[in-house]
């Protein structure tokens, strides 16, 4: 879909441009090497896309995409459910 | 703008669609386009047009990447997928689109390794766990997706692996708008601009739009009132004779986009010369390719591919609703023969296409309004 989600970091890996996030409940690892010219701390909130964070987004926006994508059904949980089976390393 | 508190939302919505009311000039018809589906998404569920004049009509764009694969690109697909030891992977919107002989799905039935995967890097794990195969990332979307292929493929050469590759069909928003503003079918007075692809290109690349097609461009947010503030927007800049690129998603669009994701973009990828997209014809440097210095990760290369052209079939009217000279439910067999159970052409398929948010959402409302003019 055009829309990222967003996710807060739980924890800066060491490994590979990789972070722990949390999704709506689902906790993975995902890629934050694109937004390396910017400080990516634990508690912050990103749009992400496809396993990839595309951006930093600040709380409140977090909360008000995280409203509307519930809103749209199917297409959320779908895209939640892949993020579960996801197993990026 | 925060949809969190729905009636003071309400209040605004109205206040916002009192102000569209007085812009428009009077016995003056406007046209928006917007390519996000995201956007149309929101404009169907919300019902958006209801608090538009009549004389202001949305029109949705090429904005979904599925939908604009033509069909012998998915035969080209399917052909590297039936080869031996190859793993294809793909995001589950693929699955259902039709090619000139079946969809994934139906190659899947018949024998073939086709994968669902989340993300590319999904991909590159199932390559790590399977040396003996061959596994081929089906990379699909617009600017937003393209960093992410093009991030995998380096982690692929960091890792030093040799059974990983990636099909590319990654096309660039900018040239299907122009190609939509040199089409003689309509006329259109500003755009919508989209919302999470301008997180990575910025607002920039859209300057053309106002500079030499004079039109207004506002790249918007998702929720109705981002929608609604865009369109008074651009009917502001009509209104006091401007014609400009304007940000109304500031909260999370940068004016520059994603530097490192561009520069990603740019080291792994080019664009093609041209390339062939469904319902729009070919279009020059519409589409990106895998750069010879990454040869060994482009499964153009590596693979012999049919690159047969397929037409859509005759009742597919997928390329008019696609430039949006078509609502979905003008298309012949909207609804009928082809519905999301059964699609004829992609934009029922995707969950980003025109018709399939229609037949979701928009029917519902369209029926409501129907029937409270008829009563």
């Amino acid at each position: 879909m055009c829309l990222g989600i967003p996710g807060r970091i739980l924890e800066v890996l060491d490994e590979a441009d990789l972070a722990k996030v949390d999704v709506s409940g689902v906790r993975r690892k995902v890629n934050i090497g694109l937004l390396e010219h910017e400080r990516v701390l634990p508690g912050d909130w990103v749009l992400i896309h496809v396993g990839f964070a595309l951006s930093k987004i600040d709380e409140d926006e977090a909360a008000a995409t995280l409203v509307m994508l519930r809103g749209m059904g199917q297409a959320y949980t779908d895209e939640l459910d892949a993020l579960r089976e996801s197993m990026i390393e | 703008m925060r949809f969190v508190d729905e009636f003071r939302d309400a209040e605004m919505a109205q206040a916002l669609s009192a102000e569209i009311l007085n812009l428009c000039e009077p016995g003056r018809r406007y046209k928006f386009m917007e390519v996000c589906g995201g956007h149309t998404h929101t404009i169907y569920k919300h019902g958006l047009e209801d608090y538009l004049p009549e004389t202001v009509t949305l029109v949705h764009g090429p904005g979904c990447p599925v939908c604009v694969i033509p069909m012998g690109r998915v035969d080209d697909a399917i052909a590297i997928a039936t080869k031996p030891d190859v793993i294809m992977t793909t995001f589950g919107d693929m699955m259902r689109v039709p090619g000139g002989r079946g969809s994934f799905f139906d190659a899947k039935a018949a024998g073939a390794d086709i994968r669902m995967v989340y993300s590319p890097l999904d991909s590159l794990k199932i390559a790590q766990q399977n040396p003996d195969k061959h596994v081929v990332f089906m990379a699909i979307g617009f600017e937003t997706t393209a960093p992410s292929s093009a991030m995998t493929v380096l982690r692929a050469k960091a890792l030093d692996l040799e059974n990983f590759s990636i099909f590319c069909n990654h096309v660039t928003i900018i040239p299907a708008i122009k190609a939509i503003l040199d089409s003689p079918d309509l006329r259109l007075d500003g755009f919508i601009g989209p919302g999470h692809v301008s997180t990575v290109i910025g607002c920039r690349p859209y300057e053309f739009i106002s500079r030499q097609y004079t039109k207004p461009l506002v790249t918007a947010g998702f929720e109705p009132l981002d929608i609604l503030q865009s369109i008074k927007m651009i009917l502001d800049q009509i209104v006091e004779g401007r014609c400009e690129v304007e940000n109304q998603y500031t909260r999370v669009v940068p004016w520059d986009g994603n530097p490192k994701a561009l520069e990603v973009i740019s080291e792994v990828m080019e664009l093609r010369p041209y390339f062939e997209w469904r319902g729009l014809g070919f279009i020059s440097h519409s589409a990106l390719r895998v750069r010879d210095s990454y040869a060994s990760f482009d499964a153009e290369r590596i693979f012999q591919l049919p690159g047969v052209r397929v037409a859509d079939p005759k009742a597919c009217q997928c390329g008019e609703v696609l430039k949006g000279v078509l609502k979905p439910w003008e298309c012949k067999v909207f609804g009928t023969a082809c519905t999301p159970e059964t699609p004829i052409g992609t934009c029922m398929v995707s969950s980003e296409g025109a018709c399939a948010a229609y037949y979701n959402f928009g029917r519902f409302t369209r029926d409501r309004v129907k029937e409270a003019s008829r009563a």
